[in-house]
């Protein structure tokens, strides 16, 4: 279902001088329907820059990344057309950040549903699934009408989780999704990833703790600080 | 071009004064001016091509003098694009602005499209009431029924928050964010299927600011209409828009997803302009 080659990025900072910084560099990977691909390596080796390629929120500098979509069409992410990557990322593709941009006065409820409903989903089935997954994530239903920029770190982080899921996406990137959350709610966060992977979802993935890493993984890819490698080479 | 294509602008530039063999290679954001050396000449905006399809919006940020107002002013026809054509899709068909005359343009822009400008005053008239500044888009684009002008009129302005008693308030009475709020019912009046929004929130303070932004995507999302956003801030465009032109001295020097603009800027200019934001 995706299949990265030799990934690269490298930031060309014009306000330093046209100074490069190495963010990451020869990233290849498989990866089917179903699995997860836990990514494991030191603070600054660029994992989330890594996310954000497969995203396109950053533009890779170097590399493909072919992506069979659900019509069976083949294309290459790096290079894709703008538009094609809005539809990807609207119909197959959710995105876990560490933080979350949430819209300002826009309820907790409607965040959620809003996505699901540009899908195309009705908005009955829409709330109704929300509801669901709020409850199951532990957010107090007085709080469901509310901003949810007035939330706390944790409570955001949830609302961010089921804004991805909601819509049960093919590929998920999740990029610390457990980091500011206490265990209970934790553990609901992971049960939900399980159960997705178990309905076909592939997902890429950078957690904190290797052992959690480790157990949710099929596979493993190692990244290491790349700037520290190109200096000692 | 895709059949849900419904404007496309092609080498779009405007030029004041009469131009020499000098203008194109000393100005623009290399040379980083708009005015020519030699003849004095301004190129406000040059080359600027893109398309729009339904539902999109579209988000344009630069400096003051990048071009971003002479564009939507081209779209609109407030003024003459001097070079480049634009093309707009009309009851299926296409419309080419260089073989229209004057008054084929007025008409398709009051069929096609609404304008909000930075400054309610320009789009709204004065001496005529909030009700009439409405109905008057609608006589424009053809629609003379008394009755039914007024219950479209009535309907905009609860659209748009407006209590239903200042239908007949002079616009000069009201604050200004309720004049931004009539100007963007009287763009909405006809149904058009594109509206340019030119900094609509610049002049506004914040919280009118935050009221009109939501408003925006609120018809946005229900009307599902395509949109162009001229604004020189980073928050409305991340909030609005999903693909982003950065211009500079009247050129487009870069275009892509509004996320990867603001996080991975590739041009100079716009990470200039992306690390400025406060």
């Amino acid at each position: 279902m995706i299949r990265c080659e030799m990934l690269s990025k490298t930031f060309l900072m014009h306000m330093r001088g046209g100074k490069r910084i190495e963010a990451f560099s020869g990233v290849s990977f498989k990866l089917q329907e179903g699995e997860f691909l836990g990514v494991s390596g030191p603070s600054g080796a660029g994992k989330s820059s890594m996310l954000k390629c497969l995203y396109r929120t950053y533009l890779p500098s170097t590399g493909h990344v072919w992506y069979t979509d659900a019509q069976g069409t083949t294309r290459d992410l790096v290079a894709a057309p703008d538009r094609d990557m809005i539809q990807l990322r609207r119909h197959e593709i959710g995105y876990i950040a560490q933080f979350f941009p949430v819209i300002p006065r826009v309820s907790a409820l409607e965040t959620i549903t809003n996505g699901m409903v540009a899908r195309g989903f009705d908005r009955e089935e829409s709330i109704a699934r929300a509801r669901d997954l709020l409850t199951r994530l532990k957010i107090p239903a007085t709080l469901w009408e509310m901003f949810p920029s007035t939330f706390s770190g944790g409570e955001k982080q949830r609302i961010n989780i089921i804004h991805a899921v909601i819509a049960r996406p093919r590929l998920l990137l999740l990029d610390e999704p457990t980091a500011s959350l206490d265990r209970g709610s934790a553990q609901e966060v992971i049960s939900l990833i399980k159960e997705l992977k178990s309905q076909g979802t592939a997902m890429i993935g950078v957690f904190h703790d290797p052992e959690l890493l480790a157990r949710l993984s099929d596979t493993m890819l190692p990244m290491s600080d790349a700037r520290e490698d190109g200096e000692s080479a | 071009m895709d059949e849900s294509t419904i404007l496309a602008a092609e080498g779009l530039g405007r030029r004041y004064g009469r131009g020499c063999a000098h203008c194109e290679s000393s100005t623009g954001p290399q040379a980083g001016t708009n005015v020519c050396p030699r003849c004095g000449s301004v190129t406000a905006l040059r080359g600027v091509s893109f398309d729009l399809r339904e539902g999109e919006i579209l988000g344009v940020v630069g400096e003051s003098g990048s071009g971003k107002s002479t564009l939507v002013q081209c779209i609109y026809f407030d003024q003459e694009a001097t070079e480049g054509d634009l093309l707009l899709r009309d009851d299926g068909g296409w419309q080419r602005a260089t073989v229209l005359n004057r008054g084929e343009k007025r008409r398709l822009r009051n069929r096609l499209m609404g304008m909000v400008y930075q400054n309610p005053l320009r789009g709204l008239r004065l001496d005529i009431t909030s009700g009439a500044n409405v109905a008057e888009k609608l006589l424009e684009a053809g629609v003379f029924n008394f009755a039914r002008i007024r219950a479209r009129a009535l309907e905009l302005l609860e659209k748009t928050e407006i209590p239903a008693a200042y239908i007949d308030s002079f616009p000069r009475t009201l604050s200004g964010g309720m004049q931004q709020r009539i100007q963007i019912a009287k763009a909405l009046a006809n149904n058009p299927p594109l509206v340019l929004l030119d900094e609509v929130t610049s002049g506004l303070d914040v919280s009118v600011q935050a009221r009109v932004l939501d408003l925006i995507r609120e018809l946005q999302h229900e009307l599902a209409i395509s949109m162009i956003v001229v604004s020189h801030d980073m928050g409305v465009i991340r909030l609005l828009a999903d693909r982003t032109l950065v211009m500079k001295n009247g050129c487009v020097v870069e275009q892509g997803l509004t996320d990867q603009v603001l996080e991975d800027p590739q041009h100079p200019y716009t990470q200039l302009l992306v690390h400025s934001t406060l």
